[in-house]
């Protein structure tokens, strides 16, 4: 029994996108897809072993199987002539690949964010509604209905089932890549919650940006954001202190960072990035992960690059115009030309990041580097108000600790 | 598939404007619908007058109330709808797109079919 569990759970792994994509196309019904694929498992979980010749074809003919004895009683019920019996196609010998109008069709624009997010995982990514739930800590029934709206608009407003074409596509691409980001930024930064990284989650977006990788090859974007997400991943082991307290870049164990990880997502970087240091670069997510390439390759906090680091910030900043980035480029500026340089480009930064506890902590740290203690008290307490997770309020408390006045 | 392409704005700029910029904002409609009738999409559509005309009849607990003025107080109101024949919701965006409104509201008709 549990070899067979084994099995099934393998065969769900590994094929439920392809399956649910070519199921939706053929059905032209994502919800019924769902539920017939999910039948198809089920069936598999009692009839394997033994396991047959070809797993992912057997589920394929199961689904149809049960997608037509759905229509039946639907048609039936509804007093409507059954329909036509079809012979069962022959098992393919091979399963053509859907996945990407799927997962253009869960990223619609017209949904919500949420919903993108919540239908990518389930749909692409395969997790149950159960596991969707615990991992935005959300009730299974709010997840459920989530879900199940957003398969209602799909249908009722006509969404398409398509890949888009043209200059649709760029434009298309960007708003999925947001979704695995955003799903990887959950998991990598809680925003809410006693945990500072949910593993599982971030987890999943490195495996939505593979399949990514292996569906849109020789997209500079695709390898960028794959590779931000490994670079970050990488350090997850050490981010974290034995009590759950934020551990800070410069003072993380860099022996307990995936090496591995980091060396696949360099070799990305590589080969997509401009060739020449005066080029542009493609993207946004290309360079973020360049600059964190800089922070994971140097072998001690001190050998950081941070000239190189706050130029990628400066092109950065061009690129999207982000108050985010400019912080970010602000801390960069600090530790390469020194804590006055990096404060003075926080001016003006207060009516768009005033409820972001990282901009009062940025400029508290500064202002004790400056030796500015009574300013960086207050700093402190600016931060601590706005503040969303705990181990970030422990970290900032034991900072504001750390001052000669009070 | 149907949709009604709703435009919406705020109505203070066009209650103000002059005969020219009038003109200027119905020619802009005026290649909209021709636009839409060369890709056999366009199904009718009327502008609507202002908001301030409006007359709302409500039903409740057996009596008829009328009152003037919109269902919704708000600034921004409908002043206009083009019903429009799509494939899909790609093709309704593709047409909201060109649609002269700065806000369009894009509502699917339910196939009754």
């Amino acid at each position: 029994m549990s070899r067979s569990v084994t099995a099934v759970e393998q065969a769900y792994r590994r094929h439920w996108a392809r399956l649910l994509a070519l199921l939706t196309a053929e059905l032209r019904d994502l919800d019924l897809a769902e539920e017939s694929l999910q039948d198809a498992f089920a069936a598999a979980v009692t009839a394997w072993p033994p396991e047959p010749a070809n797993p992912p074809a057997w589920l394929l003919t199961t689904a149809r199987r049960r997608a037509l004895d759905r229509l039946r009683r639907v048609a039936v019920a509804a007093g409507k002539l059954p329909l036509l019996i079809v012979d069962d196609r022959p098992e393919p010998s091979s399963i053509p690949d859907e996945r990407l109008r799927l997962i253009f069709t869960c990223c619609h624009p017209a949904l919500s964010a949420d919903a993108r997010v919540a239908l990518t995982l389930r749909c692409v990514g395969g997790l149950t509604t159960r596991e969707i739930a615990r991992l935005f800590l959300v009730p299974e029934a709010t997840m459920a209905a989530r879900i199940t709206r957003a398969k209602k608009k799909i249908a009722q407003a006509g969404i398409p089932y398509r890949v888009p074409a043209g200059p649709e596509l760029a434009e298309r691409r960007d708003g999925v890549l947001a979704v695995v980001y955003l799903v990887f930024t959950e998991g990598y930064a809680a925003t809410g919650g006693d945990r500072l990284i949910r593993e599982d989650l971030a987890a999943e977006a490195v495996a939505l940006g593979r399949m990514l990788r292996e569906l849109l090859p020789a997209d500079p974007e695709v390898d960028g954001l794959l590779a931000l997400m490994l670079l970050h991943h990488a350090r997850r082991d050490a981010r974290l202190g034995p009590s759950g307290e934020l551990v800070r870049l410069p003072d993380q164990d860099r022996s307990r960072w995936h090496r591995g990880e980091i060396a696949e997502a360099v070799s990305l970087l590589e080969s997509s990035r401009p060739q020449h240091t005066a080029d542009p670069f493609p993207g946004p997510y290309l360079l973020q992960a360049a600059i964190a390439a800089e922070h994971a390759t140097a072998t001690r906090a001190a050998d950081t690059d941070w000239s190189a680091i706050a130029r990628l910030y400066g092109e950065l900043e061009r690129l999207t115009g982000s108050a985010v980035v400019r912080l970010n480029r602000a801390v960069a500026v600090a530790e390469a030309d020194g804590p006055g340089a990096g404060l003075a480009l926080l001016d003006g930064l207060d009516h768009e990041l005033g409820r972001h506890h990282l901009l009062h902590a940025a400029r508290a740290e500064l202002l004790r580097r400056l030796g500015r203690e009574r300013e960086a008290l207050d700093a402190y307490g600016r931060a601590l108000e706005v503040v969303g997770t705990d181990p970030e309020r422990a970290f900032l408390l034991s900072r504001r600790a750390e001052l000669s006045v009070r | 598939m149907r949709y009604v392409l709703l435009a919406v704005g705020d109505e203070r700029p066009w209650a103000e404007a002059g005969p020219a910029e009038r003109e200027e904002v119905y020619a802009r409609w005026g290649r909209f619908e021709e636009m839409l009738t060369a890709r056999d999409a366009g199904r009718g559509g009327d502008e609507l007058a202002h908001s301030g005309t409006a007359t709302t009849v409500r039903k409740t607990g057996g009596k008829v109330i009328v009152t003037d003025g919109p269902y919704a107080e708000a600034t921004e109101q409908i002043g206009g709808y083009v019903t429009i024949e799509a494939a899909g919701m790609d093709e309704a965006i593709e047409f909201a797109r060109a649609c002269p409104s700065d806000v369009v509201e894009i509502r699917p008709v339910p196939d009754r079919g």
